[in-house]
């Protein structure tokens, strides 16, 4: 195993300009992530959560402060740059799935790989599918599935192209109990067996006690 | 890029359309018409440079014409005698026709044809067999309107001149004519031989003398009249030949091809509009599936060329579909044109128009496609994150890229339409104008739809507050629909009312107390019954006029042959080669007003002389005269040389007898001439009376009326009218595809909309009044901005084209309107169909 954290987040700092001046959401926020750990985020609405997991993905670039993913500065490369690290090193879930509405299961699962020119996804895909339990849904749409199946769906696509992160925004926000207990125990269990670090974003304490490590936010600033 | 991205490319944009295929598919009918327009003008054109070709011969019916407007001297027949194999003659004047059964007259275009002709071609009669019994003596062959107007048929007798004639039959084509040339006067066929019974020709009568040539098989028809040439004009004679002809019908044609082609053009511009439009549409409701491709790895150049992929897609759908209805309008537009052209069109396809067309229309859509494109690269891949992220796109001023694709388009257009014109300045001339057009229709647009949201009552019923607000809902497509609309609108608009201005003018001379009938051919021994006789008619003699006619040979020293060969010459063709008719007399009429120079109202003449003659100032202009310039005539045969002493405007609008040229009395008192007479008739009857009086007692005079001007001047405007108005039948029809495929568009998020409303309590009715407000709204905006920019037009043409007053009339515009917004509500409505009663409960279940 590699020796460098996998994420290491230095004093980021995003803010919004406004009318009434600049808006500061997030402010000096550190913290590193070494390969295959666990952590989660916790805070309650409107504390810069989900910001911060977007600054840490790449999907958005801070007001100061730097990320470095795998090693790469995010802020010093292109947006095409940071769409091919994605691509290859991360994975992520949301709150509301973003299935693919016009894509079958299967074909939302392949997308990842399909995007590199990688063409045998299909039975990688297949065989992800069949360990979230959906082996039998891959040709419905995502309207033919409930919300938990989506979720899943969503997992064997984070998980196809065998992240080193994943980065995980209220999975179990849409979904009931007992739902988000199995969405959980995939994500944890993949997490595991192929050794990919975990983000998760969630403002249930029950859940951010599952991993290894919890930052918690408040009004833009961490309160560890 | 690796051919498994490619693939990539191929399959992403078939799966993403799979939900929106249907809607897809509607898009692409916006570009549809715009092609089919474009095809169907471009096979037309085809059509006719193939008919043109193949049947040119029959365009003349000979292989040469020699003409001239005085018999043909001994020495003339001498030198007609050696030209070619076979020849025929024809005789042309203008006289009275008086069809004894219903005791009705009218002027008509008599042809007094001897020998075989035409040569090529075939002249068409019903029954067939008229067109060769006649030529036996003592039958007629007028044209069919003729009969129709006179109800007249086969074996009725007709009188011309002192000739009664039998009918053999109808005329229903001749080799070389169309039949519009014809209508003030339509063509009456007579044999040669029976020509001199009538004795209508004498001395100084208007007519043309025709000797039809056919040359022997195997001769090269090109290189014998560049031989014989020179000879016939050495001869004093005019020709004419088939090369001439086809230029001469080509570049008529031609001019009513780039029109017909720039309405085509508006039509696909309109159509690539509202693609760019659909496009935009549908990436707006892609850009969740954009933000979740970027998120998982995918380069923005990867989304845009998926939607790309899509848009060719529809594109080639919408150009295929074009093509199909331009074929086949291809087959039902000559029908209508038919009346215009001498000639039978070819029903074979060409292709090149075809490919043309479609090529057009495919490239002027992917251009027109790609603003929207090259912006939705900008899609930020946090909008998967949260629905909250604004879902605009910056509209990418500062992107190189856009600017390039701007400028492409730019280019393209001015291209398409320098490609369209003769002069590269004159299609940039067309490309600035078109621009400038579309910017005022977009004002104009712009300023209603501005003024409607100010002025805007708030004591409105919410119904109609809340149609209108939708007019203004995000991403909105009001001022593309109120532009197709409208300018398909103003199109239609402009051609009726413009019809309308010619059509009151003349008949406002009618009604303005002004004269409205012409005696003329009177000869100078009859000039005083004729007067005596319409005094006995109780009408009043307003104007008689001596008639002189005369050819300038020789302008300031220049030879007119010498000039009409000079490629710099500002002066039209028929100026120089026209027959003036002149007259000469000591006063100013009143219908003008002298400019310049001194007027000289008498003048000894001695032979040799320079005459001081006065000229109309807008020909002075053409011809480059100033005052004291020269001038030399031919007067029938004398050369009389003259001096611009005075420069004139007249008042052509009048019914009255105006001149290019005046000379003062005495100089042409003893050339041939025949007097023309004006008088104002009260009524038809009165007119018919006069009529048929002066045609019993005086057969070689000739009588016009301003009625039958107005009915072929309304006849033509019509038939070219109608023509216009299928080609603005496409741009409305774009309008129209436009709207129902934008309401489409818009068609999940009106769904949410009228759910919401019914769930906080609205009935069906009230959502269907709301849809049909915010339709009839954008029905009258539409039309308001076309009937604006058509009344500008139709004044602009009027006064500077055809320099008229202008009082537009109301009819047509309420008319159209009504008829804009009547299609606008229908359309809307109809493409709404379900939005006001879908059952709350699956819109929401599906937005989950």
């Amino acid at each position: 195993m590699n020796s460098f954290p996998i994420l290491n987040v230095h004093a980021l700092t995003k803010s919004y300009p406004t009318g009434a001046g600049p808006l500061t959401v997030l402010h000096d926020i550190s913290f590193s992530l070494a390969q295959g750990a666990t952590c989660s985020i916790l805070g309650p609405s409107g504390s810069g959560k989900t910001t911060l997991l977007g600054l840490a993905a790449g999907l958005d670039l801070p007001t100061s402060g730097a990320v470095l993913l795998n090693g790469i500065a995010l802020a010093e490369i292109s947006e095409d740059e940071r769409a091919r690290v994605r691509n290859e090193h991360v994975g992520f879930v949301f709150q509301n799935f973003q299935l693919i509405p016009t894509l079958t299961a299967l074909e939302n699962v392949t997308v990842p790989m399909e995007l590199r020119g990688d063409r045998s996804a299909r039975t990688l895909a297949l065989d992800l599918l069949q360990r979230v339990g959906l082996g039998e849904r891959g040709d419905h749409y995502p309207a033919q599935l409930s919300g938990g199946e989506q979720q899943r769906v969503a997992l064997a696509r984070a998980f196809i192209n065998r992240p080193k992160i994943l980065f995980a925004d209220e999975p179990t926000g849409n979904l009931d109990a007992e739902t988000s207990q199995t969405v959980i125990e995939v994500m944890l269990e993949l997490n595991r067996n192929a050794g990919t670090a975990l983000v998760l974003v969630t403002h249930d304490p029950d859940v951010a006690h599952l991993t290894e490590r919890t930052i918690r936010l408040r009004n833009g600033e961490m309160v560890e | 890029m690796r051919r498994s991205n490619i693939d990539f490319l191929f399959r992403m944009a078939w799966r993403d359309s799979r939900s929106s295929r249907r809607r897809l598919l509607l898009f692409s009918i916006s570009i549809s018409l715009g092609v089919a327009a474009l095809i169907s003008i471009g096979l037309f054109r085809a059509s006719l440079a193939q008919a043109i070709d193949d049947q040119a011969r029959s365009l003349l019916g000979a292989d040469l014409v020699v003409e001239s407007s005085r018999p043909f001297t001994p020495a003339q027949e001498e030198m007609l005698r050696s030209l070619g194999e076979a020849q025929a003659r024809e005789v042309r004047f203008r006289t009275m026709a008086l069809f004894p059964i219903s005791g009705g007259t009218r002027l008509v275009s008599v042809r007094a044809l001897g020998g075989n002709f035409p040569f090529y071609g075939k002249m068409e009669t019903a029954p067939s067999s008229a067109a060769q019994t006649f030529r036996n003596g003592g039958e007629a062959v007028p044209e069919e309107s003729l009969l129709f107007q006179f109800r007249s048929q086969a074996g009725d007798p007709m009188k011309i001149g002192d000739v009664t004639f039998k009918i053999a039959g109808a005329l229903t084509k001749m080799p070389g004519e169309a039949s519009p040339a014809a209508s003030f006067a339509p063509r009456v066929y007579i044999p040669l031989q029976n020509l001199a019974q009538t004795n209508l020709l004498r001395p100084g009568s208007l007519a043309r003398y025709l000797n039809f040539v056919k040359f022997a098989p195997g001769i090269d028809v090109a290189s014998e009249v560049a031989r014989l040439g020179p000879q016939i004009e050495k001869a004093g004679l005019e020709y004419d030949t088939v090369a001439k002809r086809k230029k001469d019908l080509g570049e008529a044609l031609d001019n009513l091809y780039r029109f017909l082609n720039l309405v085509g053009f508006i039509s696909l511009l309109l159509g690539a509009v509202g693609v760019a439009s659909a496009i935009q549409a549908h990436l707006q409701q892609k850009m969740r599936t954009a933000a979740i491709l970027r998120c998982l790895g995918a380069a923005g150049r990867t989304t845009v060329l998926v939607y790309l992929l899509q848009a060719m897609a529809m594109g080639l759908i919408g150009v295929l579909a074009g093509a199909v209805i331009g074929l086949v309008t291809h087959r039902l537009l000559p029908g209508t044109m038919q009346k215009f052209i001498p000639f039978q069109l070819p029903t074979a396809i060409a292709w090149t128009p075809v490919w043309g067309g479609m090529a057009t229309g495919l490239a002027v859509c992917i251009l027109f496609a790609l603003p929207p494109l090259l912006r939705f690269r900008r899609v930020s891949p946090l909008l998967a994150l949260r629905a909250s992220v604004d879902e605009t796109v910056a509209s990418g001023w500062r992107d190189p890229t856009t600017w390039l694709v701007y400028f492409f388009i730019a280019t393209g257009l001015a291209a398409f339409a320098i490609s369209q014109a003769e002069a590269w300045v004159d299609g940039l001339f067309v490309a600035g104008g078109l621009a400038v057009a579309i910017g005022v229709l977009v004002g104009i647009a712009r300023l209603l739809i501005f003024l409607v949201r100010k002025l805007l009552p708030q004591r409105w019923s919410f119904v109609f507050r809340q149609g209108l607000a939708n007019l203004y809902r995000p991403n909105n497509r009001t001022l593309l629909l109120t532009l197709s609309l409208g300018l398909g609108t103003f199109l239609l608009l402009t051609t009726y009312l413009t019809r309308d201005v010619l059509l009151t003018q003349f008949r406002s001379i009618d009604a303005n107390n002004q004269p409205n009938i012409f005696l003329f051919d009177i000869q100078p021994d009859q000039t005083r019954a004729v007067a005596e006789l319409v005094r006995q008619q109780q009408l009043p003699v307003i104007q008689e006029a001596p008639i002189v006619t005369m050819r300038l040979i020789e302008v300031k020293g220049r030879k007119s042959s010498d000039l009409l060969k000079d490629p710099q010459r500002k002066a039209p063709e028929w100026e120089l080669e026209r027959e003036y008719r002149s007259t000469y007399r000591a006063e100013l009429s009143e219908t003008e007003r002298m400019t310049a120079g001194k007027w000289v109202g008498h003048f000894d003449y001695n032979p040799g002389d320079t005459v001081p003659v006065s000229v109309e100032q807008e020909i002075a202009k053409d011809l480059g005269l100033t005052i004291g310039d020269t001038l030399v005539f031919d007067v029938q045969g004398m050369t009389i040389k003259a001096r611009v002493a005075s420069l004139r405007e007249v008042d052509w609008k009048r019914f009255q007898t105006n001149f290019f040229m005046v000379f003062p009395t005495g100089v042409l008192e003893k050339a041939p001439t025949f007097n023309v007479l004006v008088s104002r008739v009260p009524t038809p009857a009165a007119s018919a009376r006069l009529q048929n009086a002066a045609v019993a007692k005086f057969p070689n005079v000739s009588a016009l009326d301003l009625t039958s001007v107005i009915q072929t001047v309304d006849s033509i405007l019509t038939k070219v009218a109608l023509v216009i108005r299928i080609m603005s039948l496409f741009a409305v029809g774009t309008g129209l595809v436009v709207l129902g495929s934008t309401i489409w568009s818009g068609r999940y998020q009106r769904l949410k909309e009228s759910v919401l409303l019914r769930t906080l309590g609205a009935s069906r009715a009230q959502i269907w009044k709301i849809l049909g407000a915010e339709y009839l709204f954008l029905g009258l905006l539409a039309s308001a901005t076309g009937i604006a920019l058509a009344l500008g037009a139709s004044w602009a043409l009027a006064v500077f084209t055809f320099k008229l007053g202008y009082t537009p009339s109301f009819l047509p515009i309420i008319a159209a309107g009504l008829i804009v917004t009547a299609l606008t509500v229908a359309v809307g409505l109809l493409t709404s169909y379900g939005v006001g009663s879908a059952p709350p409960l699956a819109i929401l279940r599906e937005e989950e």
